[in-house]
This record gives structure tokens, sequence and C-alpha cells, in this order.
């Protein structure tokens, strides 16, 4: 029982270094910003959170109580990634892609919430250029 | 009423002795005590930046949704993994598209946006102007109507009957 | 066997810290080095709690958990000042 006990956490171990691994190896393979966006916020939570679960079945083998706090960090993570996913994305848009040309329309009147401030004169107009234009899909 | 006055937010006053308890990492009278008046003294100081109350559903229809979320999310990490891994830089097909939004609420909105940034391959950008539609890239998608569509019937639908 | 694991995945942290200062010094943009110091943060959280496995402890558990409150406010506050030109508004 010790043993399989051993064996899970250190395939937990195994398994949160190799996706922490996969997550920064993407952040240097991928091409432009908004394809590395991917890479860490998923791989790396995964990552982190067995890391923890290991962790906390360790405390529990090693101590014969169930420690549970571990759980906080693995919820708190989960809940971040995605707010701060977002908010690089919009940093990298505002400064380095253009609505007119790089965005699909939003598919309404108003324009994407990022270029608010900065030329609410200027959001694109026409509403011929659908979504799945073939050409605006493209955002490198 | 006097509950509603003195506990205007009775799920963050649970959520707050939970997260104490979990604090503490054990359920002792004290550290229990100690939870129950953090949970009527925080809602009450704060009560001013959460005037709205999100009327949230079904508490059963929340666990399905949050197994299949924590599901995708195991089922993204090894597609993302198997993407960056094993295919070229250049092979990869990303896109933006745009998710016209059916919810209202912003608390199902966030929650929507939240769930499709750690699901398979896609993040939420920005959301436009009017909140009336979400700008998602895919990392790969050769066909990104479909991913329209699945995020519409996977997640947007169950969103709608938790909030709505 | 857990001494093992443990060593594999130091080295796999380690490394990843690495290749996080790499984009770090040398990413094109902005937004590619605030993502670099945000997976930096959570590759240091793995780091410390590995090393709290390690050393059987959880004294290393604080730290971690205001590694990541901290890592996610810095990340939030760099990403608004991108945006905005200010922080509180």
């Amino acid at each position: 029982m010790e043993f399989v006990i051993e064996l899970v956490i250190s395939v937990l171990i195994v398994i949160g270094g190799l996706f922490t691994l996969i997550g920064s190896f993407g952040l240097v393979k991928l091409p432009n910003l908004l394809m590395r966006l991917h890479a860490p916020t998923k791989a790396t939570t995964v990552g982190v959170g067995s890391i923890l679960i290991a962790s906390m079945l360790f405390f529990w083998m090693e101590r014969g109580t169930f420690t549970i706090h571990e759980l906080l960090i693995t919820v708190f993570l989960f809940l971040t990634a995605p707010i701060t996913a977002n908010l690089i994305g919009k940093a990298y848009l505002l400064r380095h892609v253009d609505p007119h040309d790089d965005l699909p329309h939003t598919g309404e009147a108003e324009g994407w919430a990022t270029f608010d401030s900065r030329d609410p004169e200027e959001q694109p107009k026409d509403p011929g250029k659908l979504p799945q234009d073939e050409k605006s899909n493209d955002l490198n | 009423m006097m509950l509603k006055r003195y506990l205007p937010h009775p799920l963050l006053s649970v959520a707050l002795i939970v997260i104490w308890v979990m604090l503490a990492n054990e359920i002792s009278v004290g550290t229990v005590v100690f939870a129950v008046i953090l949970a009527v003294i925080i809602p009450l100081i704060s009560q001013s930046f959460w005037p709205g109350r999100p009327k949230v559903g079904n508490f059963w229809a929340i666990c399905e949704y949050g197994l299949i979320v924590l599901w995708d999310i195991l089922v993204a990490n090894v597609v993302v993994a198997g993407l960056v891994l094993f295919r070229k830089a250049d092979s990869l097909e990303p896109a933006s598209v745009t998710v016209p939004l059916e919810l209202t609420s912003p608390e199902a909105i966030t929650a929507l946006a939240g769930t499709i940034t750690m699901t398979p391959g896609t993040v939420t950008v920005d959301l436009s102007r009017d909140a009336r539609s979400l700008l998602v890239h895919c990392l790969h998608a050769p066909d990104p109507q479909a991913v329209v569509d699945d995020i519409k019937s996977r997640y947007e639908r169950r969103l709608k009957e938790i909030f709505e | 066997m857990i001494e093992y694991a443990l060593n594999f995945a130091f080295v796999c942290a380690g490394v990843s810290l690495l290749i996080n200062l790499w984009r770090l010094s040398f990413g094109p943009t902005i937004a590619d080095r605030v993502l670099a110091v945000d997976t930096m943060a959570i590759n240091g959280i793995a780091l410390l709690v590995l090393y709290g496995i390690g050393r059987a402890t959880s004294m290393y558990f604080e730290a971690a958990l205001l590694f990541a409150m901290v890592g996610f406010v810095s990340t939030v506050a760099y990403c608004k000042f991108v945006l905005r030109g200010d922080i509180i508004e």
C-alpha cells in the first residue's frame, strides 16, 4: 500500500515537471504572442496543480493527517490564469494589432473594447466584413 | 429582513468560512469561530463594492458544469502539449473568431470567458464594447466555425441554465 | 523513488525558469516580457512546493501562496499600465 502511494506521488511529480517544462518550451517555440499565450496558461496550471496534489498526498502519507491547504493555491491559480491571459492579450492588441485590418468584425455596431479609449471615432464601420472572412482571420 | 441586512452575501460568507478553515488547515472550535466572525464582518465592510446580487441557480447544474470543465481542462492540456511538442510552428493554423453572446449578466460572461481560456486551444482576448460578442483566439483551428458552435452548445447553453 | 522524481522535476522547473529568462530578455514586445514574468512566478511556485516535499516540511506553503498572489497582482498591474498608462484610476 505504501508502495502504491509512493508510486502515485512520483508519477504526479514527474507529470507536473513535464507540463511546466512544456509550458515554458511553448513560450520559446511558438511564433507570435497570441499563440504563445496558449502554452503557459494551460500547461503550467496543470503542471503546478499536479505537483500540489502530489504534495497533499505526500503529507498525508508522512503525517497521517489530511492536509488540504494546497488546494487553495490550485484554485487560486485556476481562477487567475484566465484573467492574466486576457489582460496580456489586451495589452498586445492595443500596442501591436490594427483593429481595422487584423481582427474579425464584432458583428455588432460597436467595436472591440480594448480600442475604446484610443479612437472611438475610428471603429471599423463596414458591416460587410464578416467574422468568417478568410483574410481577416489571420492574426500573424 | 434582518438576515438580508446583516448577511448581504450569504454565498460569499460560506466561501470565506471554507477558505479560512482551509488556510488554517485544521478544524477546531477556535478556527471555526474566527472564520464565522470574518464571514460576517468582511461582507458588511465590502458591501458597497458589490451592490448587485447575482442570481445563481441549481446546485447540481453548477456541479455538472464544474466537472465538465475540469475534464475539458485535462484534455486541453494534453492536446495543447501535443500541439506544442509535435507540430512544426508554421504548420499550425491560428485563427481569431467572433463568438456572439446570448448571455447578458456580467457574471455569466466572465464565467464563459474564463472557461474558454482554460479549454482546448482557445483564449478569450477581448470583449466587444457593448458586451455582445467575445474575441477568441485559437491555437489550431482548421474550421473556425466548428469552434464557435462547440463553445455555444457545450458551455453557453449550460451557463444560460445556471444564471438565467 | 520520490527522490528521483523530485530530482527530475527540479531539473524541469530550473530549465523552465531559464527558458523564461531568455524570453524575458529577448521578448520582442512588452506583452511577451509580462507573459514571461507571469510564467516565472508560476514556475517559482512549483519549485517552492517541490522543495517543501523534499524537506518534508509545510513551511514553504505560505511562501508559495504569497508568490501566487503577488505574481497575479504584479501581472495585472503591468498590463493595466500598458493598457491605460495608469494603475489605480
